[in-house]
């Protein structure tokens, strides 16, 4: 009987027995991420295993290495919050002064890569190191208790953007450090989701592929601060790319007039012209992916701030060349 | 082979540079100030004259130079870097990181002072206000020392498994140029040996391992024992690499502290770094003058060296601590380690606190000669006049 080939490799670099809530996005990137480099590694260089991680501070951290136990089987460094970009960059100074051949991996949440590790990333991108940098965005500080951070949406609640008589909650638009890595020039930047994980393996091989510096912005659910069901976390993400609000694009080597958009579905009607998306007509309404979760609840009282939340959804689309049409839910 | 020291007229940082060289660093990650700078742009230079294939990696901070540093070296290479005063406070966090992780990381701060105000010149509160970071601190007296002193830095810390500072003074050091005897690539090569590291991030033959794990209480307590024991461990292994760099090479670095005409004097100035060049001088003029003086020169600070102090401080009847730095709220900061480190023995010497040179102020054999007046009468009236003595104080 044939055995037909899984889907991706059965190897395992993410070990059962980690520390994360059930129905952690973020497990599911770093399981999926993992696996995607494993396979690209041995695709080019025939080492699956020719890869080490260099992590920061956060949730992911702390919950995968309690001494003396590790869901890792990879090489992992963690070294502080700000600079898994610059501890990658030594380690990749190291493997190339050594001869070794492979690629680091560096992985931060939104607030050691958009916030405090924005310098470090930046310098690591521009010096050309190779390295993938994977920013798991679960948009806002989780392991510290949920704060906000330059990643978290405009209108989510945090414990520092709480809505109340004189605040909406986050009042300022979300900043996507993927449009900052490509203006760095570098060969691969992408966006990805947990929910459309084809894509996200897709993206991950391909950026760990390129000969030097590479970046992917995935979107995962944080249980407990998005205050979402854990049964729905998968949902919840798909709804983010159905409604517009996570947007899937690919940009190489910093060129913005030939970003490549993947279809978002949830029968969104996509417009090109000469092959680029130029329109999407997106048929969810937002508020679809908003009320599944606690953090967007206060929103629902204040339909004008939903709606400032629609045309900044808008605007960030204008940045990728894409015009798009946000639904409003029927009456 | 026979040893043959290549004579080179360098500054102190050049030495420095070259030192690393002949240590064969294999990465350096390093960040630009003054009066740090000349380092890596000697470093650089060698790098694109060919003479060495150093991974460079001109990162975006100083804080970054440490973690990349810290990335390299737990891939197993050597790793060295080297900044000042400002980068050497951003740095701080990883420092305590660097240690750690026990990662032997070799870096030159040249001692510069903190401002503000704004200040490039000579002071040694930068590096001592780092004495807490679990780093080995060696201060150098003059260019010589800064060469031997990266050299041996490495060996030191790779036995250990502890980082290793080496400290020089901004200007009077890092930008004046003296005679370096410097060694042989070969002879360097025998002495300091490629690096086994404990631990290595491109070594797939063993289980792949995670390091920076998440420690509870019921684990933390013995890491930190751990790196205490180094320390202490550092003390045999700086006289034995001391002797044998000055077996193998005629300058002998086995005393932590180096002392100078000691044996039959009344009282001693104690010191760190560049200064002790001019205090040794003015020994010297003393002597001829009748003062029964001599130089205790503290080489490291870390670890301390304890037991050699209790030898010196057993014999004489009084310290003249010299500290070019100041912890706000209390004294010199070598004077509160003198005093502690005697505390629980029979040595009770007088102990006085000049505070010299703070910021580049300039320290001459000629204060070192008013220092000893005062000195003098404090000890024949058997009690201090003050304890710290603001020496240079305009009044």
């Amino acid at each position: 009987m044939a055995v037909r080939k899984p889907p991706i490799t059965t190897r395992e670099y993410w070990a059962p027995g980690h520390a994360a809530c059930a129905g952690c996005g973020c497990a599911t990137s770093l399981k999926l991420a993992t696996k995607a480099f494993s396979e690209a590694m041995e695709e080019k260089y025939g080492d699956p295993n020719a890869f080490a991680i260099a992590h920061a501070t956060g949730c992911m951290e702390v919950v995968s290495a309690v001494f003396p136990y590790t869901a890792w089987k990879a090489p992992w460094i963690h070294v502080a919050f700000e600079n898994a970009a610059a501890v990658a960059s030594g380690v990749e100074a190291a493997w190339k002064k050594i001869g070794r051949k492979g690629k680091i991996l560096a992985i931060g949440g939104d607030g050691g890569t958009a916030d405090i590790g924005l310098q470090a990333l930046s310098g690591m991108l521009e010096r050309w190191h190779n390295v993938v940098y994977l920013m798991y965005d679960n948009e806002a500080y989780m392991n510290t208790g949920i704060q906000r951070s330059s990643s978290t949406p405009y209108g989510a609640w945090t414990t520092t953007s709480p809505p109340g008589k004189y605040s909406i909650g986050e009042d300022k638009p979300k900043k996507w450090v993927a449009l900052i890595a490509a203006a760095h020039q570098i060969p691969y930047v992408a966006t990805a989701s947990v929910a459309n994980p084809f894509d996200f393996v897709r993206k991950m091989k391909k950026a760990a592929k390129v000969d030097g510096p590479a970046f992917v912005q995935v979107q995962c659910t944080c249980v407990p601060g998005w205050r979402a069901p854990p049964e729905k976390s998968i949902e919840i993400t798909r709804l983010a790319i159905e409604t517009g609000v996570w947007p899937l694009f690919e940009i190489e080597n910093g060129d913005f007039f030939n970003i490549k958009i993947q279809p978002p579905g949830g029968g969104a009607k996509v417009k090109r012209e000469g092959g680029r998306v130029v329109a999407i007509e997106f048929k969810k309404p937002i508020e679809e992916y908003l009320k599944l979760q606690g953090r967007f609840k206060h929103l629902f009282k204040r339909p004008e701030a939903i709606d400032e939340l629609r045309e900044q959804i808008k605007a960030m689309w204008k940045t990728l060349g894409v015009d798009v049409t946000l639904p409003k839910p029927e009456e | 082979m026979e040893y043959k020291p290549i004579r080179k007229v360098v500054s102190g940082n050049y030495a420095a540079a070259y030192a690393a060289l002949h240590s064969r660093v294999q990465v350096v990650a390093a960040y630009p100030i003054t009066p740090q700078t000349s380092i890596i742009e000697k470093i650089a230079e060698f790098i694109a004259n060919g003479e060495t294939d150093i991974q460079y990696v001109p990162v975006e901070s100083e804080h970054s130079a440490m973690a990349a540093c810290i990335g390299a070296s737990a891939t197993g290479a050597r790793a060295f870097t080297a900044t000042s005063a400002q980068g050497l406070a951003l740095m701080h966090e990883m420092l305590h990181w660097a240690s750690g992780a026990r990662l032997p990381i070799v870096m030159v701060d040249v001692n510069r002072a903190m401002a503000p105000p704004w200040s490039v010149w000579d002071d040694q509160t930068d590096s001592l206000a780092q004495r807490d970071t679990g780093w080995m601190q060696f201060y150098a007296e003059n260019n010589q020392e800064v060469y031997d002193g990266v050299i041996m830095a490495f060996k030191v810390a790779e036995t250990v498994n502890l980082p290793a500072m080496v400290i020089e003074s901004a200007f009077i050091l890092s930008h004046t140029y003296d005679v370096v005897e410097m060694i042989p690539q070969e002879l360097v090569d025998e002495f300091l040996p490629p690096r086994k590291p404990l631990y290595d991030l491109a070594d797939f033959e063993r289980e792949p391992f995670s390091v920076g794990s998440l420690a509870t209480p019921a684990d933390y307590y013995e890491f930190r024992y751990k790196i205490q024991k180094a320390m202490e461990e550092a003390k045999k292994v700086i006289k034995e690499v001391g002797r044998e760099f000055g077996e193998r090479f005629g300058r002998d670095y086995s005393q932590m502290i180096e002392t100078y005409r000691t044996d039959d004097a009344d009282f001693v100035f104690m010191g760190m770094g560049s200064l002790m060049g001019t205090v040794k001088q003015a020994v010297d003029i003393l002597r001829q003058e009748g003062y029964k003086v001599g130089a205790a020169k503290v080489r490291w600070f870390r670890p301390f060296p304890k037991e050699e102090l209790y030898e010196l401080a057993k014999n004489v009847d009084g310290i003249a601590v010299l500290d070019r730095n100041y912890s706000f709220g209390m004294e010199g900061i070598l004077f509160t380690e003198a005093k502690g480190a005697l505390y629980n023995t029979d040595a009770k010497p007088l102990m006085k606190n000049y505070i010299v040179g703070l910021g580049g102020r300039d320290f001459t054999v000629n204060d070192v000669r008013k220092i000893a007046e005062n000195m003098n009468a404090v000890i024949e009236k058997g009690e201090l006049d003050v304890e710290v003595d603001w020496y240079h104080l305009k009044r």
